[in-house]
């Protein structure tokens, strides 16, 4: 197989995406310990590579499906951060205007079809948005992000089959975190996730979602796929959440060595680095730019979040229905 | 117009609405039929109930698409669809079976517009059988269109009729939001003068099928045509009943109901349905908060039992309202009258 060319502009759009997900989520972490954020808040840190090497393969009018941990996906399909903020702070201006909060993001322009509060809730979705894209004979696909705990949700079955029934453009992206909640995988599956899709008749594979290359490189493969009518495929990658189930989680299930191991060990940014500085003449210095801009540009944007506006009263009563 | 059955009114209307926007596609289990069979018959079934008969064969399988039995990926798709661009007609089979998909309806579908802080539409239609009478026993046979009218965010329509489904189907696709659509199994032979050509009804206007001054009837779906009946031979004694059908039950036309209730001062309701937090309750409750003062008797609710439809022969008929409980209800509320206090 030849060794895959990696444009530098696309890595360091990548970095620059997985950098604004750690210093979102990070700052985020914060602001909820300090009380500022309503409701509840799910952490992406140690997944970055994951929502960032599938979306950049995606335009503005591919779909991706996400799950209540979505801000990392948001970022990555390239929401603004500035309205996401104001979403999750449920201010007026927000990409939901205020009504949906953290778990329920979503910015259709950018084909992103809303976070999910309801764990499998997403799948079912992206197989109508797949089968949309199908019906109106575009190139475009649709990834579904599912979680090693959604996964044994039947409704992640039943897209599965439809999904392969149909030959629908679909890429169903099982976050393997090792956590369903409060649960270990160890405990809460049997088998193997990429397994379970091969069952369903389509390609799966099981990737290190600590690894930028790696994911993009498979989903790179699924993409190409759908887009030439080929029906769906899975991949399975594999990235331990840093942090709590949510944000306040006392995480009593787990030892806390292991995080001090997974940020040791398995940075996806830093794996990054290695490998662009390393082998593909990425300057560290221009990486530290990124840093320092994003900082910048989250610190700017949480302070106009949190002076922004609420929704008025009367917003309470809107968007139930078109027409009533 | 012509004489058309119910089941024929619903077929020409997917049928009229699909050549009119090609956005509309018609999905759900055996809507084609026979697909993978080893007879080779195309279009061996066109629905359970012959509903969807000659889709596929004009509009082709990528707009007419058979699915598994999967009702969550397809009431979930139709969702999707519609978020993405289509305007989906979804099979729900028989409606008991929203127990294995209404998390797309009442958590996904139904909040959309909402949660995305308006930007977004939800244009999918929902079709779906409902009602007891063919001996299917207690999960094939229910009525639960009470239960979907209180969630927020969807539309529920229930037709009596064939020129009322056709109008009343028409608008549902053409509609941007969710629209549960019930048909009564009951209803598919029965037939009526159908406006030819387009037909629209708007969501939220009720039809008064019996005009009266006595007593007001309000009934929903097949429950219309047994108090139609009723009306009819109680006419004959002097008696004037007015039969108001809302036809949807989410938006409700309070209005069409209260004036109703204004004229005759006595209310009965008739819903094949069970009696807790229904329908039947639901419009007891209005004429109590906004009719009290107007009405001159108890009103009078006639309903199925608090227990599922039991699939024996003769127990079926005692759990679903009757004329002749229609007919008492109607003689106990022109006797009653409220004790006057102290």
């Amino acid at each position: 197989m030849a060794v895959p060319i990696y444009d530098p502009i696309i890595l360091l759009d990548a970095y620059r995406r997985m950098r604004a997900i750690r210093e979102f989520e990070e700052r985020m972490r914060r602001e909820v310990q300090a009380g500022s954020v309503p409701g509840f808040v799910h952490l992406y840190c140690g997944q970055e590579a994951v929502a960032v090497g599938t979306c950049m393969h995606l335009r503005d009018t591919d779909y991706i499906g996400s799950t209540h941990r979505g801000h990392g996906h948001c970022i990555a399909k390239g929401c603004d951060v500035g309205d996401m903020l104001l979403e999750i702070y449920c201010k007026q201006g927000g990409l939901c205007n205020g009504k949906g909060g953290s778990m329920h993001i979503a910015d259709l322009r950018k084909g992103m079809l809303g976070a999910n509060a309801i764990v499998g809730g997403s799948p079912p979705i992206a197989v109508g948005a797949a089968l949309t894209q199908a019906t109106l004979g575009t190139d475009g696909c649709t990834v579904t992000f599912i979680g090693d705990g959604a996964s044994n949700q039947g409704t992640v079955a039943e897209s599965l089959n439809m999904a392969a029934i149909l030959k629908l453009p679909l890429i169903f992206l099982y976050e393997n975190n090792g956590y369903a909640e409060f649960t270990g995988i160890s405990y809460h599956m049997r088998g193997n996730l990429a397994q379970r899709a091969a069952g369903f008749g389509m390609p799966g594979e099981t990737v290190d979602g600590v690894d930028f290359f790696a994911v993009y490189d498979a989903v790179g493969r699924a993409v190409a796929r759908a887009r030439r009518g080929e029906g769906p495929s899975a991949v399975e990658a594999v990235a331990m959440r840093w942090y709590g189930h949510f944000e306040g989680d006392m995480q009593l299930y787990r030892d806390p060595k292991e995080v001090e191991r997974l940020r040791a060990t398995a940075d996806p940014l830093v794996k990054f680095e290695e490998r662009a500085v390393k082998e593909f003449d990425i300057a560290a210095d221009e990486l530290r730019e990124i840093d320092e801009e994003i900082t910048e540009l989250i610190e700017e944007k949480v302070i106009a979040a949190k002076a922004a506006p609420k929704p008025p009263r009367e917003a309470l009563y809107t968007d139930v229905y078109g027409s009533y | 117009m012509a004489v058309k059955s119910f089941r024929d009114a619903i077929n020409e209307t997917l049928k009229q609405e699909m050549r009119r926007d090609s956005r509309v596609i018609v999905m759900g289990e055996d809507v084609v039929g026979g697909m993978g069979g080893s007879s080779g018959v195309a279009e061996a079934a066109g629905g359970t109930f012959g509903v969807t008969a000659g889709l596929a064969a004009e509009f082709g399988r990528r707009r007419v698409i058979d699915t598994p039995i999967t009702e969550s990926a397809i009431i979930g798709a139709a969702g999707g669809a519609a978020l993405t661009g289509l305007r989906p007609v979804a099979e729900l089979m028989f409606i008991d079976f929203i127990g294995v998909c209404l998390d797309q309806i009442l958590n996904q579908q139904a909040k959309f517009r909402y949660m995305f802080g308006g930007k977004c539409s939800v244009p999918v239609t929902i079709r779906t059988l409902m009602g007891a009478g063919l001996g299917a026993g207690p999960q094939h046979s229910q009525s639960l269109h009470g239960v979907l009218t209180s969630i927020p965010g969807i539309k529920v329509v229930v037709p009596s009729n064939a020129a009322d489904a056709k109008g009343l189907l028409a608008t549902a696709i053409r509609d941007d939001d969710p629209v549960i659509f019930c048909e009564h199994k009951y209803l598919y032979g029965e037939s009526c003068e159908v406006p030819d050509g387009e037909h629209l009804i708007p969501f939220g206007e009720a039809n008064v099928t019996r005009t009266g001054s006595h007593v007001t009837v309000v009934a929903f779906s097949r429950m219309v045509l047994l108090a139609n009946k009723v009306a009819d031979k109680l006419a004959k004694e002097g008696i004037s009943v007015e039969v108001v059908d809302p036809r949807t039950t989410s938006p409700l036309d309070k209005d069409s109901i209260l004036e109703s209730i204004e004229k005759t001062g006595r209310l009965v309701v008739v819903d094949e349905a069970t009696p807790f937090c229904g329908m039947a309750s639901e419009i007891a409750g209005l004429a109590a908060c906004e009719a009290l003062s107007s009405l001159k008797a108890p009103v009078q609710k006639v309903t199925a039992p608090h227990t599922p439809v039991p699939a024996t022969p003769g127990l079926e008929q005692d759990w679903l309202p009757s004329v002749e409980r229609i007919e008492a209800a109607i003689r106990a509320t022109l006797t009653q009258k409220f004790a006057r206090a102290g």
